[in-house]
Parts: structure tokens; sequence; C-alpha cells
């Protein structure tokens, strides 16, 4: 069972052809996503500046009740 | 244009969510479409036994999963807008909808590794029965994996079954089945999916048609657009039939979008649907300007669409900005006091209760729960900020709701020459055919401009506008990832249409 599910993919990846260009292309573009874009452009802003849930409310709450602070920061 | 242009971070942050909210949506609804069209060419393999048919759904799979490739995980890349661009969005809403979501990745990604494989590598490894199985499993997976964020969708639009939790600026949940179930949410289910179904058959439509103008794989070209064509008059049908509930729900739940889509300013009893129209662009709320340069309208059909009741009262965009006290509509003036009074409430709350006054606590929170359904028009300066820019619905609509009835149309025509053993002579139709693929994107990307556009200033509907929902962030950095975005998503469509097309040229194997 296993072994017949092993080679199910180990064949199946080995006759590929178009599916060789497909998996280049998904590594690449997953590379960039993950490596690239969320490291250095895509932080999750609550996550990195703050420390605490606690604070991450306060902060949204912030925002909600001082709108200007929200609007301000152009 | 009521909203002033200006660049700023939150116009950045939304132009990226529209620029990767449409880029993503050329492969979606090819995969949620396609994945069902290869499901009916193999039952007809299975249920035949035809070598021919095998062929066939050999061939479409191949185009399946060059598209899957190019567009799996471009959804993520709005996951991580929402953190950095709209965290306080995210935060609002990631209680509900962050573990839903989780979990629907999970299992569309264990299902697919699953199936997918077997579906593609499992040819002559497992019977027939188990291969067909896995073909169509792979299509129910597909679609289902789309319900839950139709379902956040369909909230943001609807905000139904949550309490606001005003110690930690959540919304919580307190009716899942209020929220899975809301009719928007279910509207834009069907709605979504049927047009997909529709798109998929336009491409299978327009590869085959291109065969046939080129003498090529001629009998393979026509089983596959007997096949697509079926289909997607079905699903053209049920597009409209979704389309018209959904605007229904619009009327009930957004009635300032319907107006937009209507461009109805005055409302009235009955009203006509402008069926053609000339948009005044400098028309305003408020003015005495004629919205229309040139309409033509069709008598009492707004009315019957937005109630179900030939006679009755739609409101236009001015009877919802000023109020109307006769049709007891409440004006945004009105909303935008009682939205101040909400954030005010909100704000002493958290004072008293870093002060630890109970007391004083307890007060403001009645105050702010009172008037909580108007949060969002706290925020507002001016009543107009209230109506989104409404030439764009307005035309976007048209154009939906008009390709919408070519396809009908065309799927008819297409059906009728098949039966007469005469659609390779029909050259223009086939051009038409051919081109109409590219006419499937436009409606679907007009769809979800009336969707977006029409709920706008509102990221959560009266709840929080998107000046609110946004992060603390510079314009620039938001700027850079945009074009960053517009270069990446067009060097994957580029490698898409290069592959399709190769594919495509190459044909069906053997054929
Ligand atoms: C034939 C008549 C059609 C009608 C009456 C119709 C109606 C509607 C309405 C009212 C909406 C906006 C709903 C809202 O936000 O409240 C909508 C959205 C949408 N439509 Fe259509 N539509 C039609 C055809 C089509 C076609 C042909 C396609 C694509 C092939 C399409 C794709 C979409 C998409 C993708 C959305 C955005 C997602 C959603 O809100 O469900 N529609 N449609």
């Amino acid at each position: 069972m296993f072994k017949n599910a092993f080679y199910l993919y180990y064949d199946g990846f080995r006759s590929m052809v178009v599916g060789r260009t497909l998996w280049k292309i998904i590594f690449i573009k997953l590379f960039i996503m993950f490596a690239i874009l969320k490291v250095f452009f895509f932080p999750n802003f609550l996550a990195t500046n703050f420390d605490t849930d606690t604070e991450r409310a306060d902060h949204v709450l912030k925002n909600l009740t001082e709108p200007s602070s929200a609007n301000g920061n152009h | 244009m009521i909203e002033q242009i200006d660049l700023t971070m939150v116009n950045w942050a939304r132009a990226t969510f529209a620029l990767t909210a449409m880029y993503h949506w050329i492969f979606v609804p090819l995969t949620l479409g396609l994945s069902f069209i290869c499901a009916f060419f193999e039952s007809i393999y299975v249920k035949t036994g035809d070598e021919q048919w095998k062929k066939l759904t050999r061939f479409w799979m191949t185009l399946f999963g060059i598209n899957f490739a190019i567009g799996v995980a471009t959804g993520i890349i709005l996951e991580f807008e929402f953190g950095t661009n709209w965290s306080n969005y995210s935060w609002m809403v990631g209680d509900i909808f962050g573990v839903p979501l989780a979990i629907e990745g999970l299992l569309a990604f264990f299902l697919e590794a699953t199936f997918f494989a077997v579906m593609f590598f499992g040819w002559n490894r497992v019977s027939k029965g188990a291969h067909l199985f896995s073909t169509w499993m792979v299509a129910i997976g597909s679609n289902l994996s789309a319900v839950w964020i139709l379902v956040a969708n369909g909230w943001m639009q609807y905000p139904v079954g949550m309490k606001f939790n005003p110690d930690l600026a959540r919304f919580e949940m307190v009716d899942f089945l209020a929220i899975a179930t809301s009719p928007v949410a279910i509207s834009h289910f069907v709605h979504v999916t049927s047009a997909a179904f529709l798109y998929a058959s336009l491409f299978v439509v327009a590869v085959s048609s291109w065969y046939l103008l080129k003498k090529r794989h001629l009998q393979f070209a026509k089983r596959s657009l007997t096949v697509a064509c079926t289909f997607g008059l079905l699903a053209s049908l049920f597009v409209a039939f979704t389309g018209d509930e959904h605007a229904f729900h619009a009327a009930d739940v957004q009635p300032m979008k319907l107006a937009a889509m209507e461009g109805l300013y005055q409302g009235e009893a009955p009203t006509g649907l402008v069926a053609v129209g000339l948009m005044n662009f400098s028309k305003k709320p408020g003015d005495d300007q004629d919205p229309f340069i040139f309409e033509v309208k069709i008598p009492m059909a707004l009315s019957l669409l937005a109630n179900r009741d030939i006679d009755s009262f739609v409101p236009g965009i001015d009877d919802l900005v000023y109020g109307n006290p006769e049709k007891n509509i409440m004006g945004v003036e009105e909303k935008m006091v009682r939205g101040k009074l909400a954030v005010a409430g909100l704000g002493e709350y958290k004072a008293a209760k870093k002060t630890g006054d109970d007391l004083a606590a307890g007060k403001a929170l009645t105050l702010f729960e009172k008037n909580s359904d108007y949060l969002g028009y706290g925020y507002l300066d001016y009543a107009e900020q209230a109506v989104p820019y409404v030439p764009l619905i307005f035309y976007s609509f048209r154009v939906m709701v008009s390709l919408g009835t070519f396809f009908i149309f065309l799927f008819l025509v297409y059906l009728y020459f098949l039966y007469k053993d005469q659609l390779e002579k029909q050259a223009l139709l086939l051009k038409l055919g051919a081109f109409s693929f590219f006419l499937g994107l436009i409606a679907h990307e007009a769809g979800w401009i009336v969707t977006e556009v029409g709920r706008q200033p509102w990221a959560i509907q009266d709840l929080l506008p998107v000046s609110v929902a946004r992060s603390n962030l510079d314009a620039g950095t938001v700027e850079v990832t945009f074009f960053m975005f517009l270069i990446l998503f067009t060097a994957l469509l580029i490698a898409e249409l290069k592959i399709m097309t190769k594919q495509i040229s190459i044909g069906p194997e053997g054929d």
C-alpha cells in the first residue's frame, strides 16, 4: 500500500514533461513570495511592532477611538 | 468623484489589493470550472470506454494543471497584505476568519496532494473508477475551498452573527450559522462558482474554436465543444438567475450599492431600470443635474429586481445620503451623529477601564452599544463620503450583465451549428468564440468591481471604513510593493500564456 503510493508519486514525478517546468515555476514563485516578499516587504504590522496581544488591542483601540491617529499618518 | 484621488497610503493599499485580487482572479475561476469540465469528460470516457474521450480528458487536464500550477498560492499574497497594510481590519476580524481559512487551506492542500497525484499520475495505476473518483474529488475540493473566503467576503458586505468586544477591539462570533448561511454569502458562492463554470466553458470554446479555424483535431474539438457549450449554456442561465438574486439581496443590505449600480439619485415608485445610459460625469449627490445625458429605461424593472414588486419604491443616492423621512430612511448625517457617539462611547469605556471606574465604564458601554450599528459613520467627515464612485459601478454592472446575456446566445448558436454539423464553416462565429474567453475574464473582473467598489468606503459595511481599517504605514512602503506585484504577476501571466499556448499548439497527444 505505502510502496504503491510511493511509486505513484516517484514514477509520476520522473515521467513528467510539462510538469517539470511547472514545478520550477511553483518553487521560484514560492521562494519569491515567502523568502523575499514576506520577509522583507510584508512583515505582519501588529506582530512586529508590538509584543503582546494587549498592546496590539490597545493600538487598534487607539486607532478606533482617536481616528486622527489612523488618518493622520499618510 | 466624491472621494478625492489622493495617492496616500490607503489608496496605494487599495490599489495593491485590487491589483493582486484581479490578477489572482484570472486563474481561480478557470481552476474551479475546468476541474468540473475534466470530470465530465472523464465520466463520458468511463461510461463509453472510448479511448478518444480519454485522450481528450488528458489534454484538458494538462491545461488545467498548467493553470493550477501558475495560479496556486497567488491568493496567499492577499493574506500578506491583510497583515501588513490592513492590520486594524485583520486584528478586528482575525479571530473569526483566521482559523476557518487555515483549516480550509490545510484541507484543500491534503485533498489536492492526494487526489491531484492520482488524477495526474494514476492513469495506468488505479482502476478507471478510482481515477474518476479522484477527478471528481479534485473538482469538488477546489470548489469547496472557495467557500470560506466567499463567506468572509459576504460577511464584510453584510456583517451578521458577531458581537464587538470593546476590550479586545475584536469581533467575536456569536452565531456561526448566521455567518455561514447569510443570504449574501450564499449568493456570492453560487454566483461566483456558476460564473467560473461559464468562464471555463468559454476557455474550452476558445481553444476548440481555434482548432476548427486551423482545421486541426476536428473531431476532438467538436466533442469538446458539445460538452463545454452544454455546460456553458446551463451555467450562463444559472449565472443570470443567481445574479438577479444577488441584486435583490444588495437592495436589501447595501441599498447604496444598488443605487450606484443603477445611477439612481432620486428614488421613485415604481422605478425603471436603465438598460442603456450615458452618464453625466459631473453629477454630484444633492445637485440638480440630470445623472444621465441619455438613457433608455425599462419601466418598473428596477422595482421588480430590488423588491419583487413592480410598484415599489427604490431609494436613490440622495434619499440615502440626505434621508427621506416619508420613506423612513435615515440620512448619513444622522448616522454620523450616532457613529460619533459610538466612537466616543468606546473611547470613554477604554479610559474608564484604565482608571478602574466600573460605573463610568458601564455607562460608556451602554452609549457605545446603543449606537454601535453606525460605528463606521463616526469616522466620516462629511455625508457624501458614504457614496462610492458611481460611473465605474454603473458601467461595470452593464458590462457584466450584457456579456452574461451575450454568452447565453453564443452557447445557443454554437450548439445549433454543432447539431447541424456545420460549425467548422462558420469562420466568423469561431473567431468570436475564440475571443470570447477574454470577454469572460472581463465579465468576472467587472463583477468584482461592482461588488468591491460598490461597497466603498467600507471595509466592513457600516462598521469600518477603509481609512481606519488600514495600518499606520507610509504610502511609500506600500507603493513599492504595488510595483513589485505588478512585475511578479505579469511574469506569472506571461509564463502561463507561453506554456499554455505551447501546449495548445502541440494539441491532444497522438490525435
Ligand atoms: C447575466 C446577468 C448577471 C447579473 C444580473 C449579475 C449580477 C451581479 C450582481 C448584482 C453582482 C454584485 C452583487 C453585490 O455585490 O451585491 C455581481 C457580482 C459578480 N458577478 Fe455577476 N451578474 C451577471 C452576470 C455575470 C457574468 C456573466 C459573470 C462572469 C462570467 C459574473 C461574475 C460576477 C462576479 C465574479 C461577481 C463578484 C463576486 C460576487 O459578488 O459574487 N456575473 N453580479
